[in-house]
């Protein structure tokens, strides 16, 4: 029960922070009066602290009681530096020799700005002011001040917003809500409404979603979760809680559930997930690991193709082939590597260089995909002056038959550039092959559907390519002929 | 808990189909009015109305979305004899911006000579297949070789059942040990035919559509079928609309290797409920098949839920207007992980969507 009672009280935040969401965003409170109002709603929550420092400071020796840090510590995460440090002066009277560190923490717990709605001073001169008070606290770390008392180290992690520090003091924060309100406290003190919806929107390490998996991960540690909220009458908590946490931790909280069901859990799994709208690529990813994970690889395949398609349609061919390849189809590869050199030849450039030029292995899908990676190899190599690289890979394309018949003299064309270079690049016997693809290139038969214009240029093409081919060949045996001296 | 939101469909006649896309976020109604509407879910949970448009030269019985593997597809049927594909294509920036989009029709099919009172597509594993139904009975089943080209399509088979067909449903499960499987059911008044649902199923020897059942003990006029989802399970379950809701499971009976005989089922009533006390004319399984809704001409929308035991019940009812019926049963439960279910149900001119926030408990 003592779990239950747990749990209820998580429950309970949840709903309170929910209530107190909506209250923020609708309500134009005052700028800076955020974080006040929070601590006020925290220390409310809290009241166990004002009896503990009470029973600390009552006893014979303060300093020395068992509570003594829980203490000073607690009222430090409250954001109650006065009392804190009027805690702390216990100590400090005691042992002379340690006391300039004391001192210095005074100092720091001091002056720590604590902003004032109703005072003169604007929000941005305290944010000033705050700023430089945190970057002190964080040179008194740098500089290990207080490396010879662990608990005043750890105030003044916790005095720079340390997340780890703070999570550290679970214990005494008991609520994942105290853990919110300490960690803007020490991060963000001039914290609006506003901002605080654009972090729960937005900031994956926001304090409202750091605090929800904070509060998971205290879920997580119980086993048969699940079957508490049967315990819970409210329809509203768990339409809350489900709603909360589905909308945020749905790869989380719900798959975690199927993970469990022993009969139907992976089928329903199945099932629901290949319905979660795929609004983003970000979102696609995020249910594709979940998928991935677990070995689901029609879910995969089909979230991968889905996507494929929806790209295509919005002719981003890039993200279209990406999503092809992962899902390892090769038919529309084949149709996306296409549209790609169809783009080529219209427009004379690729699109997405950085995807045709990293695809490695994932090339060899389909053939026109290698086609198409190769083809772009052969582009980016001429690009950086490695002719007889490129010229090599030219050729091979058409020889090894990577290359479609329709494309050859495209890449014949593309061939010239290095035929008409004052160095000879091709040698005699590449020109030969080069010579026997233009002859049965133009042995084929006539083309049907083309104009006469098409011919023409066709032809002109064929004269062009057979002069430069020969000259070439001359150059070459000259070339080879020659002995080096 | 039900939230019912009214959206004022603007049709001019009665609507007689809406159809959900597979993730739930668009919607496409038919009406009398000879047009389709194809509405988006906005981010603000708002429907907002992307594409209006004339379709069939006769009132459009039904409106059905393809898989989105095959991209964004609708098909349609018609009283003037034809189906007809519609995909989605692209717009200019400015349509965009106006939140409209547009769809041109792909192919019609004109194979049938009587109303064609309803239009499936296939499970996606059998690719991109549809099938339509017609008021002379036979059954059509098409297929587009090309997924890329949906102007050509197929005639792969012709099935004619000797009764006129109203709705047909085909079983989603892609496990190899189901055959391809389609239900069908007829609003046909001959009272010499007994079984107003028959179930065929493909045989891979004979590659061909054979009768495998008739659930002779439906013999009023079936409005609406439905297969549920199948999770892996050897069995069969059946929804159908009739003048009350029944449940059928098919439990497939031992086949000795592969013969040329459909597969025979044991055929048992899960349920049978005529708390509508008028015609039921859709039944729709939720995605893991723990929940069917019902709809009927007393205006309500019932769900209906099994226990561990196979017992079902009704667990919520829902007006038409979207108020609560008094006396409703307890505590509505749902499967944890749904993040919606959404309930349309047609009235008149408008359309009634109800959004359900899921429970947790199950």
């Amino acid at each position: 029960t003592t779990e239950k009672n747990k749990y209820v009280s998580i429950l309970l935040a949840i709903e309170l922070i929910w209530n107190l969401c909506e209250v923020l965003f609708i309500d134009a409170a005052p700028a800076g009066s955020l974080l006040l109002h929070l601590l006020d709603w925290v220390r409310l929550h809290k009241s166990d602290v004002d009896a503990r420092a009470r029973e600390v400071l009552q006893s014979d020796s303060p300093a020395h009681h068992q509570s003594y840090w829980d203490v000073v510590i607690s009222l430090v995460l409250q954001g109650r530096v006065d009392e804190a440090r009027q805690v702390l002066s216990k100590q400090a009277s005691l042992r002379a020799e340690s006391s300039s560190v004391f001192k210095r923490m005074d100092v720091l717990l001091h002056t720590m700005p604590i902003f004032n709605p109703t005072g003169t001073q604007t929000l941005t001169e305290f944010d000033v002011k705050w700023r430089h008070w945190h970057e002190e606290c964080d040179r008194c770390l740098q500089d290990n001040t207080f490396a010879s008392n662990r608990h005043l180290e750890t105030i003044c992690k916790i005095l720079v917003g340390d997340e780890d520090t703070i999570l550290e003091q679970k214990e005494l924060l008991s609520t994942w809500y105290h853990f919110l309100v300490t960690r803007l406290l020490f991060t963000h003190p001039t914290i609006k409404p506003p901002d605080l919806h654009y972090y729960a929107q937005v900031h994956t390490t926001s304090p409202i979603l750091l605090s929800l998996r904070y509060c998971y991960t205290e879920l997580k540690l119980v086993k048969n979760k699940y079957y508490l909220l049967f315990y819970f009458n409210s329809d509203k908590f768990i339409y809350l809680f489900i709603y909360f946490f589905l909308r945020v931790f749905f790869h989380l909280l719900a798959v975690d559930y199927f993970d469990h069901c022993p009969e139907f859990g992976r089928v329903y799994l199945e099932l629901q997930i290949e319905r979660v709208p795929l609004d983003t690529e970000r979102k696609a990813i995020k249910v594709l690991r979940i998928c991935e994970d677990r070995q689901m690889s029609e879910q995969v395949r089909s979230i991968c193709k889905i996507m494929a398609k929806r790209a295509l349609r919005n002719n981003r061919l890039g993200s279209a082939l990406s999503w092809s390849i992962r899902a390892k189809d090769a038919a529309f590869a084949t149709l996306i590597s296409e549209r790609f050199l169809q783009d080529y030849c219209n427009k004379g450039s690729f699109t997405d260089l950085d995807l045709l030029d990293n695809l490695g292995p994932a090339m060899l899908l389909s053939d026109r995909l290698t086609f198409l990676g190769k083809y772009r190899e052969f582009h980016r190599l001429y690009g950086e002056n490695r002719f007889s690289e490129a010229a090599k890979l030219l050729l091979s394309l058409m020889t090894a038959k990577i290359a479609p018949r329709s494309l050859w003299m495209t890449l014949l064309t593309d061939a010239l550039p290095l035929l008409e270079q004052k160095e000879v690049i091709f040698s005699v016997d590449q020109t030969y092959e080069l010579m026997s693809c233009l002859e049965e290139l133009n042995s084929g038969t006539k083309d049907s559907s083309q104009t006469d214009q098409d011919e023409d240029i066709e032809s002109t093409k064929t004269e062009l390519l057979r002069l430069a081919l020969a000259r070439n060949l001359a150059m070459a045996i000259v070339k080879e002929g020659t002995i080096e001296t | 808990m039900f939230v019912a939101r009214s959206i004022a469909a603007d049709h001019k006649d009665l609507i007689h189909d809406v159809s959900y896309d597979f993730h739930g976020r668009r919607m496409a109604t038919c009406s009398s009015d000879q047009s389709i509407k194809v509405w988006d879910k906005g981010g603000n949970g708002e429907w907002s109305c992307t594409a209006s448009w004339k379709t069939h030269s006769g009132s459009v019985w039904r409106v059905t979305w393809a898989h989105p593997e095959f991209g964004q597809v609708l098909a349609s049927c018609s009283f003037d004899r034809t189906a007809i594909v519609w995909e989605e294509i692209v717009g200019e920036s400015n349509d965009k911006q106006r939140g409209q989009s547009h769809w041109i029709k792909r192919t019609t099919l004109v194979d049938s000579r009587t109303s064609v009172t309803d239009v499936k597509f296939a499970p996606k594993h059998m690719g991109l297949m549809l099938t339509t139904c017609s008021a002379d009975g036979v059954v059509r089943i098409y297929e587009a070789p090309d997924v890329m080209n949906l102007s050509q399509w197929s005639l792969q088979h012709e099935i004619s059942s000797k009764l006129s067909c109203s709705c047909i449903s085909w079983n989603p499960s892609s496990s190899r040990a189901h055959a391809p499987m389609i239900a069908v059911g007829s609003d046909d008044s001959n009272v010499t035919y007994g079984g107003k649902v028959q179930i065929y199923e493909y045989n891979e020897v004979t590659r061909k559509y054979a009768k495998a059942e008739t659930l002779m003990t439906v013999t009023d006029a079936v409005h609406d079928i439905a297969f549920a989802p199948n999770l892996g399970r050897s069995f069969h379950v059946l929804a159908i609309a009739t003048k009350d809701v029944r449940i059928f499971k098919l439990v497939p009976l031992r086949k000795d290797g592969s013969s040329s005989a459909p597969t025979k089922f044991e055929v048992q009533v899960l349920a049978q409920f005529d708390s509508h006390n008028s015609q039921v004319w859709r039944v729709s399984w939720n995605i893991t098949s723990t929940l069917l809704a019902s709809s009927g001409d007393d205006g309500c929308v019932r769900l209906w839920k099994a226990n561990y035991m196979d017992n079902w019940k009704c667990t919520g009812i829902l007006k038409g207007d979207g108020s609560p019926v008094s006396g409703q049963p307890g505590a509505l439960s749902g499967v944890l992980g749904s993040a919606t279910a959404q309930i349309v149900s047609l009235r008149n001119k408008n359309v009634q969507n109800h959004t359900r926030s899921n429970r947790s408990k199950n």
